[in-house]
């Protein structure tokens, strides 16, 4: 496929598959087009050229993303749970029903944020955070998950923590999952495949583990 | 004092102004929208003395005025209006606008006055009525847009992820907004309109933490506010606009030091 947000091609001839059940690294710099190749993923732009082909229809229109940047600030005043029930969509209802809460509540346990979930947003440390963003996007039980440099502001312990959660979740949720980082070790840790991408427009992937010391230095 | 017609109209008339802005003024918030909550009323001011210079009433232009420009802004608008000097300049215009109506319109001085500070004690049984009528329809479309409404005022980025239609929203909530400063206008007038827009909002975010019980103990600082400051308006002869002003500066303080305490 090819995308572009006017004449010039942000993303060129780029092909790629994920398999049901796949956890992608996409690496890159900055620039590259990763936020725009989910973006088209997402059907928020349209490919220039090319398709995007979901095997099954209903993949396409549940997908969990969790986007590169928000700004909630230390003032942001509502809580964990309130957060992830923002996503609530299974009816239009003022209120939120019984059987949201316990939908609520089951991921708000499986994403550890059980201890914080009456806190305001605003209060939780970065980890926390990113664990709440993740909560929201589970939220519709999506057969795939997007991670947008969700490590990017989190330290080593961290990343990894958020990591083992989502591959942990990813499992137990039998979602195929797409990273997007500048972190080669966190991406060789818990990726099964990349997809390095270069301001050149070349695109590699392969099994992570195949991922060879020149390639990565071009990050 | 609720044998007096004025008393029984006031309170009714006041008691759903209260409602509306207590919940507009959650979102309003949320949106980083006070400023243009100021805007509106600006411009409502000088739709109010327009309505005057025609002969109407006051309410009418006033909502004519407001709702107008907020469905002209629509989103770009929404973005560009929050810059501080585009703020000024329009508010200067329509505040230029609203004296020239008000000099060109006969008894002014006492209509200005009215327009600007409100004059909830003079309203008639078919004004009543109409803020009644006004302030259901706000309810209810928010009710209907509520769990869209909720996720884009307080996540626009997720919400935006996830499929909301930003653009329909903000025209959506600036037109309620309109009618929230059009008849809230009538209680504590143009220039006081964010007493009750965004004052009890903003002291209840100290208190607690759920957009519901958000809105309930907004909801409840308004009405409590507009109650007591009617009725002290009644005994002592003093601007009702006054008592509320006082009463919701008085929550919003015990929300800072409450805040501050924990
Ligand atoms: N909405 C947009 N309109 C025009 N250009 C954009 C837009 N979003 C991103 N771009 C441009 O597209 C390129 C790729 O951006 P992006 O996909 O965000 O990169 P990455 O996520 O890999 O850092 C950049 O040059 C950026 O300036
Ligand atoms: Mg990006």
């Amino acid at each position: 496929m090819t995308a572009s947000y006017g004449p010039t091609n942000i993303i060129k001839d780029l092909n790629f598959n994920l398999a049901e059940g796949e956890f992608l690294a996409i690496i890159g710099e900055n620039g590259v087009g990763k936020t725009t190749l989910v973006r088209s993923l997402l059907g928020m732009l349209t490919p220039k050229a090319g398709t995007i082909k979901f095997t099954d229809h209903s993949i396409a229109k549940n997908i969990g993303y969790v986007p590169q940047s928000r700004n909630l600030d230390e003032e942001y005043p509502i809580t964990v749970k309130d957060f992830v029930s923002l996503n609530l969509r299974d009816s239009k209802l003022p209120w939120v029903t019984a059987n949201e809460k316990a939908k609520v509540w089951s991921i708000i346990e499986q994403t550890n944020l059980t201890k914080i979930a009456d806190r305001p947003l605003g209060q939780a440390s970065g980890g926390e955070k990113q664990r709440a963003y993740l909560a929201q996007a589970l939220l519709n039980s999506p057969k795939l998950l997007i991670l947008d440099e969700s490590t990017a502001s989190l330290d080593v312990e961290m990343k990894q923590e958020l990591l083992k959660l989502v591959a942990k979740v990813q499992q137990e949720n039998k979602m195929s999952a797409i990273f997007i980082t500048h972190d080669l070790p966190l991406a060789r840790n818990y990726a099964d495949n990349y997809l390095l991408m270069t301001k050149q427009q070349e695109y590699t992937m392969g099994p992570i583990a195949s991922l060879n010391v020149s390639e990565s230095e071009k990050v | 004092m609720l044998s007096f017609d004025f008393m029984r109209h006031a309170l009714v008339a006041g008691t759903f102004i209260a409602v509306i802005c207590g919940m507009m003024g959650v979102f309003v918030i949320a949106r980083g929208m006070s400023f243009l909550t100021h805007t509106l009323a600006e411009i409502g001011f000088a739709g109010a003395a327009f309505g005057l210079f025609m002969g109407w009433p006051a309410l009418n232009g006033m909502l004519l005025f407001t709702v107008l420009s907020s469905a002209m802004v629509g989103e770009l608008g929404v973005r560009s209006a929050r810059r501080e000097n585009v703020i000024s300049a329009v508010s200067a215009l329509f505040l230029g606008l609203g004296i020239l109506f008000i000099s060109l319109s006969d008894n002014s001085a006492a209509s200005a006055t009215s327009i600007l500070f409100g004059s909830v004690i003079g309203i008639s049984l078919g004004e009543v009525w109409q803020v009644v009528i006004l302030s259901i329809i706000v309810i209810l479309v928010t009710l209907l847009m509520y769990r869209q409404l909720k996720f884009d005022s307080f996540d626009s980025v997720g919400a935006r992820v996830n499929g909301i239609n930003g653009t329909v929203i903000s025209i959506a909530f600036l037109i309620m907004l309109a009618l929230s400063v059009s008849v809230a206008a009538q209680i504590v007038g143009s220039l006081l309109i964010f007493i009750l827009l965004t004052l009890p909002a903003a002291s209840a975010r100290y208190f607690v933490h759920s957009v519901s019980s958000m809105i309930a103990l907004s909801i409840g600082f308004a009405v409590a506010g507009t109650w007591l400051g009617i009725t002290l308006g009644y005994f002592t002869n003093w601007p009702t606009s006054f008592f509320i002003a006082t009463i919701e500066v008085i929550f919003y303080l015990s929300g800072l030091i409450w805040n501050k305490k924990r």
